[in-house]
């Protein structure tokens, strides 16, 4: 008996795709696993973990938070990068922000489950806490002295254009970071409101902090992964003078130890230095 | 500097490889030897290699193979709890199950579930590794037939679909991912297949190490531009791109066929020239792209860029902004869609940029195979106008392109924009929109890129958006599934068309094809056809943002 052409070609395809899972799906995948186990290869292709002492204490590759039980830096400890990642450097529920660069208005409510900050305060609050943990001033553009995002909603009389008739803090609650724009006095938010649906114009206002503030990109900013090992040698830089107080090391010794677990540019030119924060701090810890 | 250093290497890496490359790839589409392996293959799936088929038939076989494809993943999808290594994982559901499907057989890739804790091992490299693999060999096979049609002389068959699925599986694909996974574990990707590891971190803490096969499903991720990570975060996961070389090398990997296509194309048609034009073309498109992102990100511009001081937002610290940026654009000037840093925290511009290389009809170079046919379709269109301006029958390769093939060429361009506007209408007239998680003109581009991503056959993600609801799940598999097999129908047609015609001798009036005039003209032609069809969509949503 034949079958029909319709049949037998369906027929093939189902036979090819079980020929290709076998062979792709299986073999391949399988083999490789098998020369990963090769000497040399398996601590890689097993994750590349770090044991001190009879016990696992991370991956190479990946970023750990050096926090308390509450979230605090630790301070005998290099600091990451912020993580998205989970509650942070979570390799379960690996993330990025996925904020945008205008997202500069907070939800601001009574219930914590309904706020949520826009990246500019994230960014803003990120900068001040690394400032006060350093010891060095954690000002940015675009930010108020309290660590959120320096935003205005500015009303018009004719929406767009004609004087200002209104202006809302739109980030805080309590005294708004300047008392008057264009003449008009400047109200704080109130939980609830979205001042941009009621017509107000978004107006971000830079302040005078330096253009090239003393807290790095890196130190303010989730990384793609979450997981980022590294932090930039600026950042690890800031770092140095509290790890050597907390420590009671030289800042030399401190800073010797840092350039030993800098990842240069790869071949010189590709990517970006990087400081590896875990075994940095590993080092530090078998001082 | 180094920034453009990582991008001049690439290129010249790519230029070294594009004719030994090239030529081997065409003896391994032209060839009739086959080894044992191949001969094995036949038998075990009953086919006859020496049958040469109709482009009717030969479509049908992409599509079954393509239905069997789709059916066998999704209920392997559903009953991943049953089997082996599935790491206590439940099945995955439904519209995610049908989205993953067909995302995977379609070379898209787009990714509407978190791997690390919805896919198990068994899932991941027997079922959507699989298809990384099949579906670029699909992609690369209909473009070869479109290529036998112009290099036909009056005939009426296109090869064989199943002889080139597995001659393009066993000799390009295959070898070429034993050597790139090997490479990147010495780099330190993972390649186990454990659950993972907990691990005490210093402070005390517990972190769960994950484990899997991914420095294999990375190769062919990379060489087949599929992109559909291993983990969530893709590329930027440090097992998927431990370091900046590993980066460049991913980069590389997913270049390498599309950009060494034109060659074959040269070869087959008989005029090496011919397939220089082509790679130019993509060449001109793709590097003033790059350009343009890694410029705009650079510069970081943007209330939040400019208050953190660079665009480090959703970037890892290894790979730094450059290197970010030119990944972003490579991944959509193909139909890759991996990811290394996340495009939804990109400058308004920078975000833009990647959403216009889709729009671009992923032409430069496109996917494997896809690029190539998308190219030679806008070639089509462009010897068309240039007709009309001298108002002669145009002519491409001595192929008449009558009205049958202007209908087939021009029906190929309008499906992707259709798919992309009215998907993307559809989505703020239900109200679907509002799972984007940023509003205004941002939220805008995030639904926008979405569908722009799944009818292109992209994959890559405005990742701030939820889609993994049975809306969205349902209206990107359409979207993924319309925007790859109508196309590859089209395309199978106009080659069929063009086989059966026989040769014109070139002749005085005839619009030379393969010098920088026509380059220009091609690159005019697609950037005027994208710019007409999106630019309104675009001004509403990162433009909109941009300037405001």
């Amino acid at each position: 008996m034949r079958l029909p052409t319709w049949l037998a070609q369906h027929l093939a395809a189902l036979r090819a795709l079980l020929v290709f899972t076998v062979l792709l799906g299986i073999a391949y995948p399988l083999l490789m696993v098998a020369v990963g186990r090769l000497p040399g290869l398996d601590n890689r292709t097993g994750g590349s973990l770090v044991t001190v002492a009879d016990t696992t204490v991370g991956s190479r590759l990946i970023g750990q938070a050096f926090t308390d039980a509450d979230g605090n830096p630790v301070p005998r400890y290099f600091q990451s990068r912020p993580s998205a990642a989970g509650d942070g450097y979570d390799p379960t529920s690996t993330s990025a922000s996925n904020l945008g660069p205008e997202s500069v208005v907070d939800t601001l409510s009574d219930d914590p489950e309904a706020a949520s900050a826009s990246l500019l305060t994230e960014v803003c609050a990120r900068s001040l806490a690394v400032g006060e943990l350093e010891g060095v001033d954690g000002s940015r553009p675009y930010c108020t002295a309290d660590g959120v995002g320096a935003v205005l909603a500015v009303f018009h009389r004719d929406g767009f254009t004609g004087p200002v008739t209104r202006v809302v803090s739109v980030n805080q609650t309590g005294t708004p970071f300047v008392a008057t724009y264009e003449g008009v006095a400047v109200e704080s938010a109130r939980n609830g409101e979205d001042y941009r649906a009621m017509g107000g114009v978004i107006t971000a206002i830079r302040g005078d902090a330096p253009a090239h503030p003393v807290v790095p990109a890196d130190a303010v900013t989730a990384s793609a992964s979450g997981l980022d090992p590294h932090i930039s040698p600026a950042y690890a830089e800031l770092q140095v003078a509290r790890i050597a107080r907390e420590r009671g090391l030289s800042r030399a010794e401190v800073e010797s130890l840092v350039e030993e677990h800098t990842d240069g540019r790869a071949l010189g030119f590709l990517g970006e230095p990087g400081v590896n924060v875990l075994e940095l701090n590993l080092a530090l810890d078998g001082k | 500097m180094a920034g453009w250093l990582f991008v001049i290497t690439l290129l010249v890496a790519l230029v070294a490889v594009y004719r030994p490359f090239g030529d081997y790839m065409y003896r391994v589409v032209t060839g009739t030897r086959s080894n044992v392996a191949e001969r094995g293959v036949y038998r075990l799936v009953g086919v006859n290699p020496a049958a040469e088929q109709t482009w009717g038939v030969y479509a049908r076989s992409v599509l079954a193979f393509s239905a069997v494809s789709i059916l066998f993943l999704y209920l392997f999808l559903r009953v991943q709890d049953k089997l082996w290594l599935s790491l206590g994982f439940d099945p995955v559901t439904t519209h995610v199950a049908w989205n993953t499907a067909v995302s995977f057989v379609t070379n898209t890739n787009w990714q509407a579930y978190s791997g690390e804790s919805t896919m198990g091992h068994l899932v991941q490299m027997a079922g959507l590794a699989v298809q990384n693999f099949v579906s670029a060999s699909v992609g690369i096979a209909v473009a070869v037939a479109l290529v036998r049609g112009f290099a036909a002389r009056g005939g009426a068959t296109l090869g064989n679909f199943w002889v080139d699925l597995t001659r393009i599986v066993l000799r390009i694909l295959l070898p070429i991912c034993v050597l790139a996974t090997i490479v990147f574990m010495v780099a330190g990707m993972v390649q186990n297949l454990s659950g993972g590891t907990d691990v005490t971190t210093l402070t005390g803490a517990t972190q769960h190490v994950t484990g899997g096969p991914v420095a294999s499903q990375e190769a062919i991720k990379e060489l087949g531009t599929n992109g559909g990570g291993f983990y969530n975060v893709n590329s930027a996961h440090p097992f998927e791109n431990p370091t900046s070389w590993t980066n460049w090398l991913q980069l590389f990997l997913i270049l390498l066929i599309p950009f060494s296509l034109p060659r074959v194309f040269g070869r087959m048609v008989g005029q090496n020239r011919q397939g220089y034009a082509i790679a130019a073309v993509m060449a001109v498109l793709a590097i003033a792209s790059i350009a343009l992102t890694i410029g705009f990100e650079v510069h970081g511009a943007g209330t939040v860029p400019q208050a953190v001081g660079a665009a480090m937002e959703g970037k890892e610290t290894r790979f730094g902004v450059p290197n970010s940026a030119a990944y972003a654009a490579v991944t959509t000037l193909t139909s890759t869609g991996a990811v290394n840093s996340f495009h939804d925290s990109y400058t308004s511009f920078g975000g833009m940029m990647p959403m216009i290389n889709m729009m671009l009809g992923e032409v430069a170079p496109g996917g494997v195979g896809a690029g190539l046919y998308g190219l030679l379709i806008l070639a089509i269109i462009t010897v068309f106008v240039a007709g009309l301006m001298v108002g002669r029958t145009p002519e491409y390769l001595g192929k008449k392109i009558g009205a049958r093939e202007m209908k087939l060429a021009s029906l190929y361009f309008l499906v992707t924009p259709t798919i992309v506007l009215a998907g993307t209408a559809a989505a703020f007239a239900t109200g679907n929109n509002s799972t984007a998680l940023n509003v205004g003109p941002h939220g805008l581009s995030e639904v926008l890129y979405a569908f722009t991503s799944a009818g292109n056959n992209n994959g890559s993600a405005f990742g701030g958006i939820t889609v993994n609801t049975p809306w969205w799940d349902t209206a990107l598999g359409l979207a993924m599934l319309l925007g790859r097999f109508l196309p590859i129908v089209l395309v199978l047609a106009l080659a069929g068309s063009l086989a059966r015609q026989k040769a014109t001798p070139e002749s005085e009036g005839t619009l030379p094809t393969h010098q920088p005039l026509f380059v220009g003209m091609v690159v005019g032609v697609t950037v005027v056809l994208v710019a007409l069809t999106f630019l309104p969509a675009l001004a509403l949503g990162p433009i909109a943002e941009g300037l405001s």
